[in-house]
């Protein structure tokens, strides 16, 4: 018996991307109402940029023009050079990692044992208190900042891929073994790509997660790439530049995400591609 | 969902965990992991002390005001989106991006809004939790059988009724767990924000343990901070597990 | 109660039985529940045999431990005279939920059993359009099972289980999924891939109409525990009009005589 290990993939994420029940995808979404909901953002920005709410709040016009300011004389690409380095490195190997180990607590007792419940701890545990420990042990280096990327994307994906081997279809179970499946080809031909689609939910919330993990690297262990962008311009109140920042590592997260979305239908799921 | 019937066993590997911690610390290879048996005596010093008390009480405070924005503006504004398909288009892909967006790059526009103090925090507290609640609750009134909306109008229920005698309630499993996981994004929020803001409750104590090397006292406020984390988590699902005799009933 | 032979109309010379799956003293329990006692029962080579019972009789149970996928208690089963323990390559399975892997092609899944054994994928691929084809299901090969209705699914099912060349097709419940029109199409192509393909077919069904229709030999099982209560040979022809069967008189007669032996284990 499964202990049944919640992770948010069940109920958050990105639920009208993923479909839902509504089974929906974001492409057969009204454009028009996607493109009026953009521009409402903007304006209700604006005109609160406008009154103004705070000295501290420019308008969304002032943030575009610093945004594409600091596109234009490269500070941006110098800082997303830095800044993907340890969220890249350090997704990936969690990536690898987090499969592997979740793979492993899937099929093996002794493992789900013994690192599952550290897992589940991790997973509802604000791990990024952890941060400040980690620039102790790596310095302030590109180890410690993927250390702290892999610290807050591994346990989801763990999670994930082990909750997703543990509930894997009994019937294809039975099946292969009654076509003479060996225990390798039940475990190749059957649990993964029976597990994937759940596995590859993990490893969107861990993509999710290590952007969360390099922002706090950068703003709390020494400010570099977009952590050193915020914290310079919030330094010398050019407010428009900071928000602009931040508003690109939220839309480059977002657009990471959906393509990933996208990537998963077209791989793994020919049952949701459309007809 | 026996929960608790499997967890206690598989639970005990803690324990295992606890000891090669302790055997590690003593062997004293890394001078930051001082065995267990001294961070739970650090730990049992530290709740006495004044400042943890003031600082825990600080915490405490911005996280449950956050944590009740989020549920009371939450709420509703998920209802909405389930009941409304124009508000549902409009604010869909803005919950969306929020509830997988890396939040802590907010935070320092946060603490230029709301100043370095404890507004900061329930700030981020609130923009930490608000929209997994709001996706869930969409999600537990898309939920909700057609016909029992009809039963309801067809009975003669008002408006107000309609909402508080059957969508609430007919939603309550899925707001619940919204509820459960943004309680666990809350406590994400405080830590992260109070990390940032750095001079505030937990915050403080972590960048002044930190400072002088108080590797004991570090690690205890990191595992209160965790026990209460997964204490929080393990109410919210006992009171889950109480309405989720009829989240199968439902269909 | 003792097994008996009861043979419907006129009996032609009785041959010695060479039956292909022998089994012997079989007995199962999941925990108290006792679900199957002392089977002895024999196969005859090349006919469909159906196991037919109320709910709780331990037919599904039998025939998984026939494929060796459940262990039993006691007793054995022989097939071609070999004991045997786990599933082997003379036997294939259909399911009942046709355990089709969502993520495959047909031609992916009806070749699934020989990608399985190692069989070089041209030639396997070739196997398999072959029972595609013979199923009825040709120009679906490059389909995904989620865009095929219910009675085309089990078609896969069953072509899975043909292109392993298997002596002996066990097929559990293999229409209970599949909706009413779709069934009676799929059991009249049964009876005529059971005259081109020279295999045994051990088909295990509650349906009384079924069985009848379908079976040159129906095993009627008694529940709790599940024992061989009555063993029937219809003797229907069924060389001409598949349609013509359900206004056969030995067809109505035996499905009447079944039901008037289960009914008492009805509650």
């Amino acid at each position: 018996m499964a202990t049944i290990v919640r992770t948010e993939s069940e109920a958050g994420g990105l639920a009208p991307f993923a479909g839902g029940h509504a089974a929906r995808g974001w492409r057969d979404q009204p454009v028009m109402l996607r493109l009026l909901s953009v521009v409402l953002f903007a304006a209700i920005w604006e005109i609160a940029g406008r009154i103004p709410v705070s000295f501290a709040f420019p308008t969304f016009f002032d943030t575009m023009v610093a945004f594409f300011g600091l596109l234009a004389d490269g500070s941006m690409a110098k800082a997303y050079l830095s800044t993907l380095q340890p969220l890249v490195l350090g997704v990936v190997l969690s990536a690898f990692l987090g499969v592997g180990l979740g793979t492993l607590c899937g099929l093996w007792r002794t493992g789900e044992w013994l690192l599952i419940p550290m897992f589940i701890v991790l997973q509802a545990a604000p791990v990024a208190a952890f941060i400040p420990m980690v620039t102790f042990i790596y310095g302030i280096g590109m180890t410690a900042k993927t250390l702290a990327v892999m610290i807050l994307a591994l346990p989801v994906i763990v999670l994930n891929t082990y909750k997703a081997v543990r509930n894997v279809n009994e019937s294809l179970l039975v099946m292969c073994r009654s076509f003479l499946g060996t225990r390798w080809q039940t475990v190749a031909k059957i649990i993964l790509p029976d597990a994937s689609p759940v596995i590859f939910a993990g490893l969107r919330l861990g993509v999710a997660a290590g952007f969360v993990g390099v922002v706090l690297a950068e703003l709390l262990i020494t400010p570099t790439g977009i952590g050193d962008l915020i914290t310079f311009h919030r330094s010398r109140a050019d407010y428009a530049e900071m928000y602009a920042t931040i508003g690109s590592i939220i839309a480059l997260s977002t657009l990471t995400l959906v393509f990933l979305q996208w990537v998963e239908v077209r791989v793994f799921r020919p049952e949701k591609r459309g007809a | 969902m026996t929960m608790l019937g499997h967890r206690v066993p598989m639970m005990a590997s803690l324990l295992v965990w606890c000891v090669v911690w302790e055997i590690v610390g003593r062997l004293d290879l890394i001078f930051l992991l001082p065995p267990f048996s001294a961070v739970l005596a650090a730990a049992v010093d530290l709740v006495q002390t004044a400042s943890w008390q003031s600082a825990t009480i600080t915490t405490l405070r911005a996280f449950f005001f956050g944590m009740a924005l989020a549920i009371v503006a939450g709420i509703p504004l998920g209802i909405l989106m389930g009941r409304s398909k124009i508000a549902d288009d409009l604010l869909g892909m803005w919950v969306n991006i929020f509830s997988s967006a890396p939040l802590s790059a907010i935070v320092p526009v946060l603490m230029i809004l709301f100043g370095f103090g404890e507004k900061t925090i329930v700030a981020a507290v609130f923009l930490f939790a608000i929209w997994i609640i709001v996706l869930d609750t969409r999600a537990g009134v898309r939920h909700i059988s057609p016909s029992l909306i009809e039963m309801a109008l067809s009975y003669g229920a008002s408006r107000t009724a309609l909402y508080t005698k059957i969508i609430l309630w007919a939603a309550l499993p899925e707001i619940l767990a919204g509820i459960r996981l943004g309680l666990i994004r809350g406590v994400k929020g405080v830590v992260i924000g109070q990390l940032l803001v750095a001079i505030v409750g937990y915050g403080a104590l972590f960048e002044t343990f930190s400072r002088n090397f108080l590797m004991a006292e570090f690690w205890a406020l990191t595992i209160i901070l965790f026990g209460f984390a997964l204490v929080v988590a393990e109410l919210i699902e006992r009171a889950e597990a109480k309405v989720e005799y009829y989240a199968g009933a439902r269909q | 109660m003792r097994a008996s032979v009861v043979r419907n109309g006129p009996t032609s010379v009785i041959e010695p039985i060479d039956s292909i799956v022998k089994v012997r003293g079989i007995s199962k329990a999941y925990g108290n529940v006792e679900a199957l006692r002392g089977i002895d029962l024999d196969f005859p080579r090349g006919k469909l045999t159906s196991l037919l019972g109320p709910s709780g009789c331990g037919k599904t149970t039998l025939l998984k431990i026939i494929a060796g996928l459940i262990d039993a208690d006691a007793g054995t089963v022989a097939v071609e005279g070999k004991t045997v323990t786990r599933p082997g390559p003379e036997r294939a399975f259909v399911f009942q939920d046709f355990a089709l892997m969502p993520w495959a092609t047909v031609i992916r899944n009806v070749a699934f059993g020989l990608e399985l054994r190692g069989t070089r994928k041209a030639e396997r691929e070739d196997i398999a359009r072959h029972y595609i084809a013979e199923v009825g299901l040709a120009s679906f090969e490059d389909k995904y099972p989620h865009e095929l209705s219910g009675g085309m699914r089990q078609r896969v099912g069953l072509a899975r289980a043909l292109s392993v060349k298997a002596d002996v097709l066990l097929l559990d419940e293999p229409f209970s999924a599949v909706d009413e029109q779709n069934r009676r199409k799929f059991q009249e192509d049964l009876i005529r891939l059971r005259t081109n393909q020279n295999k045994t077919f051990i088909f295990v069904t509650h349906s009384i109409e079924e069985a009848v229709y379908i079976s040159d030999r129906i095993v009627l099982l008694s529940p709790r525990p599940g024992r061989i209560s009555q063993i029937i040979e219809p003797d229907i022809d069924r060389s001409g009009d598949p349609e013509r069967i359900h206004r056969d008189k030995h067809y109505l007669d035996t499905v009447d005589e079944i039901w008037r032996g289960l009914k008492r284990y009805v509650e």
